[in-house]
């Protein structure tokens, strides 16, 4: 199945990050790290979850669903830095994240790449990793999977796994694939395919064994006619395809 | 009573080998004009604490620091801040590395003049293993978990930049976002402020609402009137960030 005209890789990739947040209810559906995250909160609000919260990425919290860019029209709450830590600990949110590096049991490291004692390459630090990872739902959103990103082991321990103690970590979206760790040991598996990628794509893309790959694997699903008509709304100038290299 | 200073006399109360707090987040609302004005001035070896942007990146490229204690270091719009980045790579300074809900806690726990404070933030990532002086602390209560237990993160001095004040120190955020300027002030044995502009304490009613009055004179040393004082860092609602000057900062340090 190839993705129908006028839908794109990152359309698919939106909406499936957006199913991340099915079933949450009055939280915040907390977007980190550009259009596609921010644009699926939004999403998920607009069409099947409309209880979440959404922010306007710096410290509201809106009444109205902007398009990306516009400030809001209504504003139903006040969600600075300090009222965000609060709410990791409170746990009443879940965060797409992005990761540098994530291994099969979602350990994620975006604090710096080689010996943390003197990196080869320092990254952002573990921000509210951590964090997040212990007291809230967290998904991540990777828009490149590699075998760079997708690592037996990851340098520094930012965002913890399911076999550290992470609170639920509730799905992996790539540009290639969604996964998830269902499995008996809290390992990677795959879920399902975008349109047009096979799983030995993903296979190769991944430097660790991935469940799932066996047997028939699902394809991502499309978005719908509707789902379609609130993205082209929320995101006039396509930057969603900005973010997706296929 | 009036407490107005300039940035050179705030730099020079900085000694060497002191733990330094600055305000603001990222690139938004940093004490610019003060940390332009410690880059200048003598003391070495300091201890930057800080939710870390080009504060810590200037500071590290004059070669003023020995440690820094950061949940990141970031501009924001651009996510890698190059001077920080080389002088980690370079291995020339420690760090003290942080989630930041800890990071909070630790300023919280100075704030209150209490030892430290328990949380779950840090626990099962590798927090500890790079910070090995953490220790657990297990709950009294029933429940007996064991939790993070964050050590105070008390400064010798405290650097903010809000957008008023008065010669007394009594200082006003105008903006979005409180960031954590207050609770640096009460972490720190010293707080300085600089501001856009010093207002009589009448008029700070005219400026912003009651709640706006974030930092209280009894809890500043002094105060300097630096208009533009939060460099290219945003500085809201008096200026937003100067992109193409943080970009200039960026592409000189290459």
């Amino acid at each position: 199945m190839t993705p129908q005209t006028g839908t794109s890789r990152a359309d698919v990739c939106v909406v499936a990050c957006a199913e991340a947040f099915r079933g949450d209810g009055e939280i915040l559906a907390a977007g980190i790290g550009g259009a596609i995250t921010v644009l699926a909160a939004r999403l998920a609000r607009l069409t099947f979850e409309p209880d979440l919260l959404t922010s306007d990425g710096v410290c509201l919290l809106t009444g109205d669903v902007p398009a990306l860019g516009e400030a809001p029209g209504v504003v139903e709450g006040w969600l600075p830095f300090r009222e965000h830590l609060w709410l990791v600990l409170n746990g009443r949110r879940h965060v797409m994240l992005g990761a540098g590096q994530i291994d099969r049991y979602g350990n994620t490291n975006i604090s710096c790449i080689g010996d943390w004692a003197r990196p080869k390459a320092q990254l952002l630090g573990v921000r509210g990793a951590p964090g997040n990872t212990r007291c809230d739902p967290t998904s991540y959103w990777i828009p490149r999977h590699s075998t760079r990103t997708f690592v037996p082991r990851v340098d520094m321990v930012s965002g913890i796994g399911t076999d550290r103690g992470a609170y639920e970590l509730r799905r992996v979206v790539t540009d290639l694939a969604v996964l998830d760790f269902g499995t008996a040991d809290g390992s990677m598996r795959l879920v399902s395919v975008h349109p047009g990628v096979s799983v030995a794509d993903v296979v190769a893309a991944t430097g660790f064994e991935l469940g799932g790959v066996s047997g028939q694997v699902p394809t991502t699903r499309m978005p719908t006619g509707e789902e379609s008509r609130v993205l082209d709304r929320l995101d006039p100038g396509r930057l969603r395809d900005g973010e997706v290299a296929a | 009573m009036g407490k107005v200073m300039t940035a050179e006399q705030v730099a020079a109360t900085v000694q060497s080998g002191m733990t330094v707090g600055v305000g603001g987040w990222g690139s938004r609302r940093k004490p610019m004009a003060l940390v332009e004005a410690l880059v200048r001035a003598p003391a070495r070896e300091l201890t930057i604490v800080s939710y870390g942007g080009p504060d810590v990146g200037l500071l590290c490229a004059a070669g003023k620091v020995r440690r820094v204690v950061a949940p990141f270091v970031t501009l924001d719009s651009i996510p890698l801040e190059p001077h920080f980045r080389r002088a980690r790579q370079a291995g020339e300074i420690e760090f003290t590395e942080y989630d930041e809900g800890m990071f909070m806690f630790g300023l919280l726990a100075a704030a209150h003049r209490l030892p430290f404070l328990p949380t779950r933030a840090g626990l099962g990532s590798d927090v500890p293993r790079v910070n090995p002086g953490l220790r657990t602390v297990r709950s009294p209560y029933e429940d007996g978990e064991e939790l993070l237990a964050v050590p105070a993160l008390t400064l010798d001095v405290a650097l903010v930049h809000l957008n008023r004040a008065d010669s007394r120190g009594n200082a006003q955020y105008l903006g979005p976002d409180p960031y954590f300027d207050d609770l640096f002030a009460k972490a720190a044995g010293r707080c300085y402020v600089s501001c856009e502009r010093v207002v009589d304490t009448a008029d700070l009613r005219k400026e912003g609402p009651v709640q706006s009055l974030l930092i209280s004179r009894s809890m500043v040393a002094g105060v300097v009137e630096a208009p533009g004082g939060a460099g290219f860092t945003s500085c809201e609602p008096d200026y937003g960030r100067d992109e193409a000057a943080q970009r200039r900062y960026v592409e000189q340090a290459r």
